[in-house]
């Protein structure tokens, strides 16, 4: 906070703008988090463009700016694009997608034509509308302070009472309609609560991109849980801030639109996520796959290696490059990568240009033949494959099989002498 | 002849948009179309910085690449980071479109920019460009002769690969059994979508290019039976809503472009409502001929 220049922080109007920001962006993520995982984002982004008509309408009607008015053409006007949505699809053979595309800009462009002409009748309340565009979260202050903040907290509170049954709704429909769960109903409360949401942001964030507040923090806070009460929460800590920094940014230079600031910092938060988020993330997810490749490698090596000496008799001979790619051709890169790893882990020595498995090396690649062969058998004892189509799949799953399982492989194959293909099971003594 | 030349440039636009929008909503892409319309305004607006003014249209057309960047990311989060689809389009382009708006307001005083244009480009202000002359004959402001070659690329593109954006389109599988990468006509369609929508954008703005791309396609989806026809009926469409929407916006003194979108709007509205009547005739029609099935079977 000591950052903050300190005409900001005097400024009395500003804790009350913040926190009427950050209230609004909680509703809306609360909201667009059924949303999202309702795989609806896009609704939203079609409601919220088409809320400008019924903005401009109501300021046609009722000559002013006032919020309950603009409220109720924003809300009325957002129904409306969803029921369109629903109606061209259940009648026609026109896709979602081209719906969703047709209704957000076919609305937005007529409340286009409407604001411009609102801009050339010269109206002098007129002033202050287009911050319904990109939104201007300083201007919210007075009456429309109260109003749209009124509209969060009741938005706030209508999910915290029906957290059981959306959940319900939105995980499992079949339980909910087996327990007797109004689907129907519970769809229109969740559909209203999105126009809603929409409608809340409409000042602070503006209708162009306030779609973003339903979707991007539902979709950051998707990378760090799996439940939906942390889900939630997540999602309205990482909105409250970026609207926080917005209404910082508001007050520092009160030309600049606010959605945007607050649209960029969320959008930041979320691509942080997706990259560095534990378990989903993508460079966990990197990370993981290529631990996995380098085992695959290794393993792959060593089996090579002690084939090798099966097929001959001098099972600790040294081994060429030439020879282990005769058996199993790789890139040169990628081999002698693998090599020199197993090298450094005490699998294999290098001397006078070949190389030799060590005591580790020889049994780790004896485990992975014997892993190989044993799975060959099961799948033609116990699930009758011919015995021509088992390879491919032990090639796979030789790398997966754990020490308890491979146990009970054993037991249960009685510990058997040959393979399919006639070739000796190796076990350790 | 001032209203010639925006109804001229309107048509134009509207012809491009409708010609690529058929294309977008057979392969179920009209959101990728919305996004990339609003994506490459960051590009847009640099594009505008670097080479200042707005005539240098051939620059201006490097930032398409914006778009087709767009499609990257889209894909690389629904696919890396196994984010679904409708949430990885939603993130992307309202991310970008938040940092053009942001760029256009902080560089308001160097850039012939401003956010009304954004939303709604600012059409009526084509026949006060400089104007090109030929033989010592006025023919017509910039804006109108970039979108004769916008239109141009898009039909000779379309035109001359039209065997492999059909099949790419319905026959995936075909189209790769006999080499056709689907994925090189993807980006080929993209690439376009993504500099006719920087070309409209002075004209329509990023966002209600996307009507011109959506709404006459949609329509004459609805009662096309054959491509060339949904093609053909689609650029009438286009063309009827530019006239209209001008005389509609000079009527009530407002948006042309936002006029023109919802004249498009209604279009639809009439062809759903005569779409809706045909079909259900057709089902009384089929009623009623099992039943006289039923009775001369009955006899």
């Amino acid at each position: 906070m000591d950052g903050l220049p300190s005409f900001i922080l005097d400024n009395p109007n500003f804790w009350l703008v913040t926190a009427g920001t950050v209230l609004l962006s909680i509703s809306s993520a609360l909201v667009g988090t059924f949303t999202f995982l309702k795989k609806k984002s896009l609704i939203g982004d079609a409601v919220a463009h088409s809320v400008l008509p019924g903005i401009c309408l109501a300021f046609i009607i009722s000559g002013n700016k006032d919020p309950l008015w603009i409220i109720m053409g924003a809300f009325i006007s957002g129904w409306i694009s969803i029921l369109s949505i629903d109606f061209i699809t259940n009648n026609s053979r026109i896709k979602e997608d081209t719906a969703i595309g047709l209704v957000l800009s076919v609305f937005f462009g007529f409340g286009i034509m409407l604001f411009v002409a609102i801009q050339h009748s010269g109206n002098p309340n007129q002033s202050g509308l287009n911050n319904f565009l990109f939104g201007n979260a300083a201007s919210l202050i007075g009456k429309d302070l109260i109003t749209f903040s009124a509209l969060s907290l009741l938005l706030v509170f209508i999910v915290f009472i029906f957290y059981k049954e959306f959940k319900l709704m939105t995980f499992d429909r079949q339980y909910a309609r087996t327990i007797g769960l109004p689907l129907k109903l519970m769809e229109f409360i969740l559909s209203t609560l999105t126009v809603l949401a929409i409608v809340a942001g409409i000042q602070a964030i503006g209708v162009v991109l306030m779609a973003a507040m339903l979707i991007t923090p539902a979709a950051a806070a998707k990378f760090w849980t799996d439940r939906l009460f942390y889900m939630l929460i997540l999602a309205a800590l990482f909105a409250s801030l970026s609207s926080f920094a917005g209404a910082v940014i508001s007050f520092m230079a009160p030309a600049m639109p606010t959605g945007p600031w607050i649209v960029v910092v969320i959008s930041l938060i979320a691509m942080l996520s997706f990259f560095i988020a534990p378990g989903k993330g993508i460079i966990n997810k990197w990370w993981r796959k290529r631990q996995n490749q380098l085992k695959i490698l290794e393993e792959n090596i060593l089996k090579t290696f002690y084939l090798l000496g099966e097929s001959g008799a001098e099972a600790q001979n040294g081994r060429s490059i030439e020879d282990l790619n005769k058996r199993r051709p790789w890139k040169k890169a990628v081999l002698m990568k693998g090599l020199s790893r197993l090298k450094n882990q005490g699998f294999l020595v290098f001397r006078n240009g070949h190389w030799y498995l060590t005591k580790i090396g020889l049994s780790k690649g004896q485990r992975v033949v014997r892993l190989h062969r044993l799975w060959e058998l099961y799948l033609t004892e116990y699930l009758k494959i011919a015995p021509d189509h088992v390879h491919e799949d032990a090639e796979t799953i030789e790398h997966v099989i754990t020490p308890e399982l491979e146990k009970s492989i054993m037991n249960k194959l009685g510990f058997p002498e040959l393979d399919p293909h006639q070739s000796k099971i190796p076990y350790t003594n | 002849m001032d209203s010639f030349w925006i109804i001229a440039t309107a048509s134009l636009v509207a012809l491009s948009c409708s010609f690529l929008g058929v294309w977008l909503i057979l392969r179920k892409m009209a959101m990728l179309g919305d996004a990339i319309s609003h994506a490459v305004l960051p590009g847009i607006v640099i594009a505008f910085l670097i080479y200042g003014s707005r005539d240098n249209s051939v620059m201006l057309l490097g930032a398409g690449v914006i778009g087709v960047f767009t499609t990257f990311l889209i894909e690389f989060f629904h696919k890396k980071a196994k984010l679904q689809s409708d949430a990885s389009i939603g993130v992307t382009f309202t991310w970008l479109f938040a940092l053009g708006v942001i760029l256009v307001s902080a560089l308001a005083g160097q850039v012939d920019l401003d956010q009304e244009c954004v939303l709604y480009g600012e059409i009526a202000y084509v026949p006060l460009e400089s104007v090109y002359t030929f033989l010592g004959y006025d023919i017509g402001p910039h804006t109108f002769w970039l979108m004769v070659i916008v239109l141009l690329i898009n039909v000779l593109v379309i035109g001359i690969f039209y065997k492999e954006f059909y099949l790419t389109t319905f026959d995936t599988e075909y189209a790769f059994a006999i080499g056709m990468s689907s994925w090189v006509w993807h980006y080929v369609l993209m690439s376009l979508v993504s500099f006719t929508t920087v070309a409209s954008f002075e004209s329509v703005g990023a966002i209600l290019v996307v009507a011109f791309i959506v709404a006459p396609a949609a329509s004459a989806y609805l009662i096309s039976r054959q491509l060339k026809q949904m093609l053909l009926l689609a650029a009438l469409f286009g063309l009827s809503a530019s006239v209209l929407g001008y005389y509609l916006a000079y009527w009530i003194d407002g948006s042309i472009a936002g006029a023109i979108s919802s004249v498009l709007g209604i279009q639809f509205i009439v062809v759903f409502i005569i779409h809706l009547i045909v079909r259900k005739s057709n089902v009384k029609h089929s009623i009623y001929t099992e039943k006289e099935l039923l009775r001369q079977k009955a006899n």
